[in-house]
């Protein structure tokens, strides 16, 4: 079986994201198998790809007496199959396979660990499963976030919390808050406008998870950002209290405050003068790629359209012909096949192009705002060297006060420069993978397309043997 | 020129068009069928001209000629290949052949011609008739015209087409001297004409009907076919977009720059393929819009049944009308309202000397009459025969024809479908290699 499932869960195209969002459940148990959607699939834990069974079958799991595959068991936390050696981390710990993850999730991971050059990573985390809940004041959605980690920071080796957006949101201000010289990731939109779209709809939850899962990540990836104490609250903490926070913030010690106002740069550096302009550039380009496939997007459609037409007109040709009876519902059967692949890539560019398009869009913006706050302390150690400068006539050692500037100056400059090199390595596989992934669909419509067409040649050529006795 | 075996093409050609896979066959079936004419002889319309000169108003005019070429089956096989006879006709010269068969053959379909103006064109192809790309396809259409004439059993003796395809000058006025063009107008009078039959021939009129249906769904189909093809041009060429902003983005790289660029060349070429794509379906339109045509004149077949039919019926109405004041008046009594009746009744009655005179005319009415009835009856008896006979021709070929149609618009879509992996196969190696 190994071999089948091998292909079968890195086929990202035909499995779905687990979770209607309009399946109202606040229990956490995600083994509703019932509902008949396809949902949460099996977890592999820390697997063995080739250990993995195919996600769709973990429904018939229960009493199945094979072993080493994980399995799902609403309501009970405990692993089943004793004994299953490969049911553990690669140092030994046991895992417990109980949390599931999406199949796209266990994409990324697996792309993530081949983006490592060897670097082990102990630290995995993933969004998924997304759920609404109505309480009289609001409704919203929550999202279960997934930790594996072998770091000692945590208490324990699996966490499996859950958290809505504004848990994210809060996140990303902490991080920038405690670490203001890092590049903090950027989060999908806070605010979407009501009665344009939809918050509950299948299709925005999941473009939304898929947003939120890649933000921890890169979080989690990076060196710095990972350790973070918020971070680790985020991904842990039962009930996650903004206070608790605060009380986090405070035991860090000298709070660093970074934010300076009020004073002006002279210029910037070469080579951050550089990277601002790249990013300008970089926008502009990306907003034009957004139109040109948003223009695709909409040919598409009204192509689309003109086929769901056309199709139709060959079978009522066909209600009146004999010999050519067939024929001609066959040529109306393949365009009805090319119209449904082509409503997929259709769809596909809209929900996994697009978003991923306009994400970077804000992580340039992000980067933008960090270029500035590295302005603004090269501006103020500056101001401050000058005045001090400017009252020289004693020998007086340089204030501390300015000495302090200068290495938050000298430390911005390297984090950012650390940063920029590890952001660019991520755009270029961000974007190898996004443009490998549109030719991919487009290759995918093509092949279907070819199929259909190629299925009925055979059948047009194949004259009716026998005339009827009719004529 | 191109040399062709005697069981090939027999069709000269213009080579440097490659006639579709579904073109080549008809043509083959057409000389399979194996009319004594195409036997002798090879028939191409091999250019087409621009010409100015003055009209019939004395006006200065531009129009287009064709220039028909034939060439004699023998010396092709010998291996000789001797300069073909040619002459050059205008397109209102070969409306003006088809005119003529339509008369003088009305139970046969008469293969339509190509269309006078472009229609069911999408938003490139201009409806202009100086558009090079719609001479060409017209050239095209006028020599598959030529072919199914030339291969029709009953057409291809007609000697007004030989002389057609041969005689330069004085065709016209051989073809008006026939003097069928009375009787086109008249033809074109019934045509129109509505009128009840009452009883007749079933097949006609579902053939007919068929004859209606066929001519509303290509209708729609090549109305459809047009707005996709307008909206598949747009999905194509908006890609070409790509092309030019992956090009501006890779300056700006280092790594990705190479990746880049090149992926971007194969979005242009994408961009750019379409325009094949689109006009060899052009030719699939050429295809069903020949068989749109030919729904017209297979209705004008059943109509014209229709009209000896209801030839036949008014001749034997009036016989039977005839008949019965024969008896009438021999018997005395009236049994039809008729205003002389009436009148009589009114006026006095008619001396016996003017009913006699009266019987008397009847007597060679009702003679005629059934004359009259015996004539028609075997005119319709005959048209019937032969029109359904050209008719189950018809049938057959039209099924084989659009059947071939169709296989070659699937070759084509398989080919567009394989083009179109090809160049996303070669844009997925170079965002690899990014």
């Amino acid at each position: 079986r190994g071999g089948g499932q091998l292909t079968d869960v890195c086929c990202l195209s035909e499995i779905k994201t687990p979770a209607r969002s309009s399946e109202i459940s606040s229990s956490s148990s995600s083994g509703a198998m019932s509902a008949g959607t396809p949902r949460s699939l099996a977890s592999s834990g820390q697997k063995n790809i080739q250990d993995i069974r195919h996600p769709l079958c973990a429904a018939e799991e229960s009493a199945s007496s094979r072993s080493a595959d994980a399995l799902i068991h609403p309501g009970s936390g405990a692993a089943t199959g004793g004994g299953e050696k490969d049911l553990s981390l690669p140092n030994g710990t046991p895992v417990d396979t109980s949390s599931p993850a999406s199949s796209s999730s266990l994409l990324n991971r697996l792309q993530l660990d081949d983006d490592l050059d060897g670097e082990t990573r102990d630290l995995f985390v993933t969004v998924d499963d997304p759920k609404k809940h109505v309480s009289t004041m609001e409704t919203y959605i929550t999202y279960r976030v997934c930790t594996k980690t072998t770091r000692t920071e945590f208490d324990l080796p699996e966490y499996s919390v859950r958290r809505r957006y504004q848990d994210f949101d809060w996140l990303r201000n902490k991080l920038e808050e405690s670490q203001p010289t890092h590049l903090i990731p950027p989060l999908p939109e806070k605010f979407v406008m009501k009665g344009v779209v939809d918050r509950f709809s299948e299709e925005f939850v999941d473009t939304r998870r898929k947003a939120l899962d890649k933000f921890l990540k890169r979080v989690a990836d990076h060196p710095v950002l990972s350790f973070n104490d918020h971070f680790n609250a985020f991904l842990s903490a039962k009930d996650l209290n903004k206070r608790q926070g605060l009380a986090l913030l405070t035991k860090m010690g000298e709070s660093v405050k970074y934010v300076t106002g009020g004073y002006k740069l002279r210029g910037r550096p070469i080579e951050f003068a550089a990277m601002g302009d790249y990013l300008d550039m970089f926008t502009q380009k990306l907003g034009t790629i957004d139109r040109i496939a948003q223009r695709i997007i909409k040919e598409q459609t009204e192509f689309l359209m003109e086929l769901r037409e056309y199709g139709p007109v060959y079978s009522s040709w066909s209600s009146f012909e004999e010999e050519l009876h067939d024929p001609l519902e066959g040529v109306s059967g393949c365009v009805s096949n090319c119209s449904s692949a082509l409503d997929e890539l259709t769809e596909d560019m809209s929900e996994e192009f697009l978003p991923v398009l306009r994400e970077y869009v804000l992580y340039i913006e992000s980067m933008k705002n960090v270029l500035k706050k590295r302005d603004q302390v090269q501006a103020e150690y500056e101001t401050k060297l000058e005045a001090v400068v400017f009252r020289e006539d004693k020998k007086t050692p340089v204030p501390t006060d300015v000495e302090k500037c200068q290495d938050r100056v000298e430390c911005f400059n390297a984090d950012l420069k650390a940063d920029w090199d590890r952001w660019q390595n991520n755009k270029r596989q961000d974007f190898r993978q996004l443009l490998t992934g549109m030719a991919d669909k487009n290759i995918q419509y093509y092949e279907k397309c070819l199929a259909a067409w190629e299925s009925l040649i055979p059948s047009l050529q194949d004259k009716q043997e026998a005339r009827g006795e009719t004529n | 020129m191109a040399d062709s075996g005697s069981e090939e093409i027999a069709v000269i050609g213009n080579t440097d068009l490659t006639p579709s896979e579904s073109e080549n066959n008809l043509k083959n079936t057409m000389v399979e069928k194996g009319t004594s004419l195409l036997k002798k002889m090879e028939i191409s319309v091999a250019e087409a001209e621009k010409r100015t000169g003055k009209n019939a108003v004395n006006m200065q005019e531009t129009y287009t000629v064709y220039l028909i070429e034939t060439r004699p089956v023998d010396a092709a096989s010998e291996g000789t290949n001797p300069v073909p006879d040619s002459l050059w006709r205008r397109y209102s010269e070969f409306e003006l052949l088809r005119n003529y068969l339509l008369v003088a053959y009305p139970f046969v379909v008469v293969p339509p011609l190509p269309e006078k103006r472009a229609e069911f064109v999408w938003h490139k192809l201009t409806a202009d008739n100086m558009d090079p790309d719609f001479v060409e396809r017209r050239r095209v259409g006028l020599e598959n015209f030529l072919l199914r004439v030339a291969s029709h059993p009953v057409l291809s003796t007609d000697k007004i087409f030989y002389s057609f395809l041969t005689e330069e000058n004085g065709w016209k006025e051989t073809v008006f001297e026939t003097g069928f063009q009375a009787k086109a107008d008249s033809r074109l009078k019934a045509l129109n004409a509505t009128f009840r039959v009452k009883n007749p021939d079933k097949r006609f009129a579902e053939m007919k009907h068929y004859g209606d249906e066929l001519q509303s769904v290509i209708s729609q189909l090549l109305r459809v076919r047009a707005r996709a093809a307008d909206r598949l041009y747009g999905v194509y060429k908006v890609h070409g977009n790509y092309g030019r902003v992956f090009s501006e983005w890779s300056a700006i790289e280092k790594e990705m720059g190479d990746g880049l660029q090149s992926a971007g060349h194969h979005m242009d070429a994408y961009a750019a393929s379409v325009d094949d794509i689109l006009e060899e379906e052009e030719h699939y339109a050429d295809q069903l819009k020949e068989y749109l045509f030919y729904a017209d004149a297979v209705r004008a077949v059943c109509r014209k049944h229709e009209l000896t039919q209801f030839e036949l019926e008014m001749a034997a109405q009036d016989l039977i009308s005839k008949k019965q004041q024969r008896e009438e008046l021999a018997t005395g009594t009236v049994r039809t309202f008729s205003l002389k009746g009436m009148t009589s009744k009114l006026f006095g009655q008619e001396t016996p000397e003017q009913r006699e005179a009266k019987l008397k005319m009847l007597e060679t009415q009702i003679e005629e009459g059934e004359e009259l009835v015996k004539e028609r009856k075997t005119e319709c008896n005959e048209y019937v025969k032969s029109a359904w006979v050209d008719i189950e021709r018809f049938k057959e070929q039209k099924d084989h024809d659009l059947r071939e149609a169709l296989i070659s618009y699937a070759i084509m879509q398989i080919s567009m479908c394989k083009k179109g992996i090809q160049v996303w196969n070669n844009a997925k190696e170079c965002f690899s290699k990014m």
